[in-house]
């Protein structure tokens, strides 16, 4: 969409002489702007916009008889949400604290693959860190059940005499199956930025005296903020929205938003407290998502390379 | 290696050379299609051209049917059989609950064809008309007479037959005796021990009717309460409980085969594939009652395909065909006719068929219990605690 809007701006200072040629190149640059956000847009509308409004509609009514909806306004719902408040602190504790997690386990990863890396190894070792994505993320989980059950990693720390450790069906089984699971999505934005990282920048700042240390979180750590801000929300929207890796790796026993809302649409069909809760969880995101931008890309932006 | 073989293109002279080799008799139709790809290209041809199809023993049943049921619950080869007869592929979708069953077919648009309810909330898909009166004309396969009708009520409501069962299972629990050398015999042992001396090592279903109605046994209630101040016992039972288990799950198999959990509240089916591979393993049916149930065959009111939905029900109701169903489930059959086919194994396996003196507490689960908001909400709290 803004590609059609710097057109029109672009096409809208040119001479007098033209202008008829102009408007008719201007209408039918409308038109071709109009045909290429359509289907985009189409899909925003019915597949967004819509069914928001009606989740919001169904968070003021109340649970049918025998389940699901019935017309109503209350805010009753809202007012329920305390009842899930374990859901709502689980999720905000460990969502952010795997994002971040992920974050410190992937920026090395990216920084080897952009910077340090040999540029003919370059390709297979990034198609490596995709791979797992070639397998269904059911089953990866099911073996992380295995890796993480008691006749995994913890039969192993028996062996050197570390007993009774127990990770699977806790918080940190969670967290481990998050960073896991989310480590492809956080390295290839980071890898990105840092790829395109102006190498004479570096070279500058050796030549001015800073110590490696200095000029890398002087300069590369800044210039490379904006990919780990993309890597960190895609992680942080969808371990919020998540309720496979808690009901998997977490046994029912780690229980996040996601969890709640299947069960209230399909378990107890309480539609309209799932309404509440899932409009709840929309406007955390929202608020969260907005201000970690506002933040992180605007420190980027102070530091774009005409400024530093 | 036969998918190696296919993928290479054929050349004339190897075709007519597998071509008299086939007539000849020295390979079977299987190779012939195989090698040289035939198959493949009439399986490809066949859904667009009807006429290619297997014929149909079922009077002009055509397109696919979508089947919902339960995990572990069905015999391949019959699925198999079915498609090979009819020419109708069986699309198979699994679910974990009969609430979420019910949920989906309110929401509507769920293309079943056939699905498998529990007895309980049956009559509420009535009342919500979400069933089809089942035709019996048309399941010329099916009983009524050889059925017993202390599993079979629950399909009829009002008069109308509106589901056929299909077999009968109860709740109770799985024990590992290498580990747990008491001799339970009680829901009350089940809750106190995992509380003590088992603490991490159990789980419980992720399901009001038997997570609930289990932890209302432990108090001597009803399985099927909805008194609010016993269901505010069972709720202090479970939250004490919670942070004892091991996980909450109906897929509980993995946890007790890999040793992880070494009691798990469990069905029947469950505690026959159980036990069959790791004898240690016993199945225990609470003193004090619990879940008796029948699993039925119903229509989906918005079925795309009900003749063809009419045709499943009745080939999966063919004694010869049921009796392979249970061989692979390990849940007992409502039919006397498919009881008489099963190997003795089967039919003296107390986990099938307890002794008659632990039927008599059990209880049938209650429709209230499926629409109940206290039932629902309790379940929720104890899960998000």
């Amino acid at each position: 969409m803004s590609g059609g809007t710097l057109d029109l701006k672009a096409a809208a200072p040119l001479g007098e002489g033209l202008a008829p040629a102009a408007s008719r190149k201007t209408n039918r640059s409308l038109w071709v702007t109009a045909l290429l956000v359509s289907p985009a847009a189409t899909m925003f509308l019915f597949l967004l916009v819509v069914p928001l409004i009606i989740v919001l509609i169904f968070s003021f009514g109340e649970r049918a008889d025998a389940g699901g909806y019935a017309p109503a306004f209350s805010f009753e719902n809202y007012l329920n949400l305390g009842a899930r408040s374990k859901a709502f602190t689980n999720t905000l504790i460990l969502a952010p604290l795997a994002t971040l997690l992920t974050a410190v386990f992937a920026y090395p990863m990216a920084y080897f693959l952009a910077i340090k890396c040999s540029p003919q190894w370059r390709i297979t070792l990034l198609i490596l860190v995709i791979v797992p994505f070639w397998t269904s993320q059911l089953l990866r989980y099911y073996a992380w059940i295995m890796i993480l059950g008691s006749k995994g990693i913890p039969a192993y720390l028996e062996l050197i005499g570390i007993e009774g450790v127990r990770i699977i069906n806790t918080p940190w089984s969670v967290l481990i199956g998050a960073v896991y699971g989310f480590l492809p999505i956080m390295v290839l934005p980071i890898y990105v930025s840092l790829e395109r990282l102006d190498k004479r920048l570096l070279e500058a700042a050796e030549d001015l005296g800073a110590t490696p240390i200095r000029s890398f979180l002087q300069v590369t750590l800044p210039l490379s903020l904006p990919g780990v801000a993309t890597g960190s929300m895609l992680t942080f929207i969808l371990l919020m929205g998540d309720f496979i890796l808690p009901a998997f790796l977490g046994g029912g026993k780690v229980f996040f938003i996601g969890n709640a809302l299947v069960d209230l649409f399909l378990q107890s069909r309480n539609w309209p407290f799932g309404s509440a809760v899932a409009m709840t969880l929309v406007l955390i995101m929202f608020v969260t998502v907005y201000i970690y931008m506002r933040v992180v890309l605007g420190k980027a932006g102070s530091r774009n390379p005409a400024t530093v | 290696m036969s998918k190696k073989v296919t993928d290479e293109t054929v050349s004339a002279q190897k075709l007519m050379d597998e071509l008299y080799r086939y007539k000849k008799g020295s390979v079977t139709r299987r190779h012939f299609l195989g090698v040289t790809g035939l198959g493949v290209a009439s399986a490809v041809m066949a859904t667009a051209m009807p006429g290619l199809k297997p014929r149909s023993a079922h009077a002009a049943i055509s397109g696919k049917v979508s089947l919902c049921t339960w995990p572990n619950y069905h015999n391949q080869a019959n699925f198999d059989q079915f498609t090979k007869d009819t020419g109708v592929p069986v699309q198979v979708t699994i679910f974990g609950s009969n609430e979420e069953m019910l949920a989906k077919l309110q929401a509507g648009g769920t293309g079943w064809d056939v699905f498998v309810p529990t007895n309980y909330t049956i009559s509420t898909y009535v009342k919500l008309g979400l069933i089809d009166p089942l035709d019996l004309s048309r399941l010329p396969n099916f009983d009524a007479s050889t059925n017993d009708a202390r599993f079979t009520g629950e399909g009829t409501v009002d008069g109308t037959v509106y589901a056929v069962p299909k077999d009968w299972g109860t709740t109770g629990y799985a024990v590992n005796t290498k580990t747990v050398s008491e001799d339970m015999t009680t829901w009350k042992q089940f809750w106190d021990l995992t509380q003590s001396k088992y603490s991490g090592k159990v789980t419980v279903h992720d399901y009001q009717l038997t997570t609930i109605g289990n932890a209302l046994k432990y108090f001597g209630y009803s399985f099927n309460s909805i008194d609010p101040k016993e269901l505010a016992d069972a709720e202090k039972l479970l939250i004490a409980v919670k942070p004892h288990l091991f996980a909450i799950t109906s897929d509980y198999q993995p946890a007790m085969r890999n040793g992880d959990a070494v009691m798990a509240m469990c069905w029947t089916g469950d505690g026959v594939q159980l036990s069959r591979d790791l004898p240690e393993i016993k199945y225990v049916i609470g003193k004090e009652g619990g879940e008796i149930w029948t699993d039925f065959f119903a229509i989906p009111k918005d079925a795309p395909n009900k003749d063809a939905a009419y045709a499943l029900i009745d080939f999966l109701e063919t004694p010869a065909v049921n009796a392979k169903e249970v061989e692979a489930h390990g849940y007992p059959p409502t039919d006397s006719r498919v009881t008489s086919l099963l190997p003795e194994t089967m039919t003296k396996n107390p986990i099938l068929y307890p002794a008659a003196d632990l039927l008599t507490n059990l209880e049938f689960g209650a429709a209230a219990t499926l629409t109940d908001p206290a039932r629902a909400e309790l379940i929720a709290r104890f899960k998000s605690a």
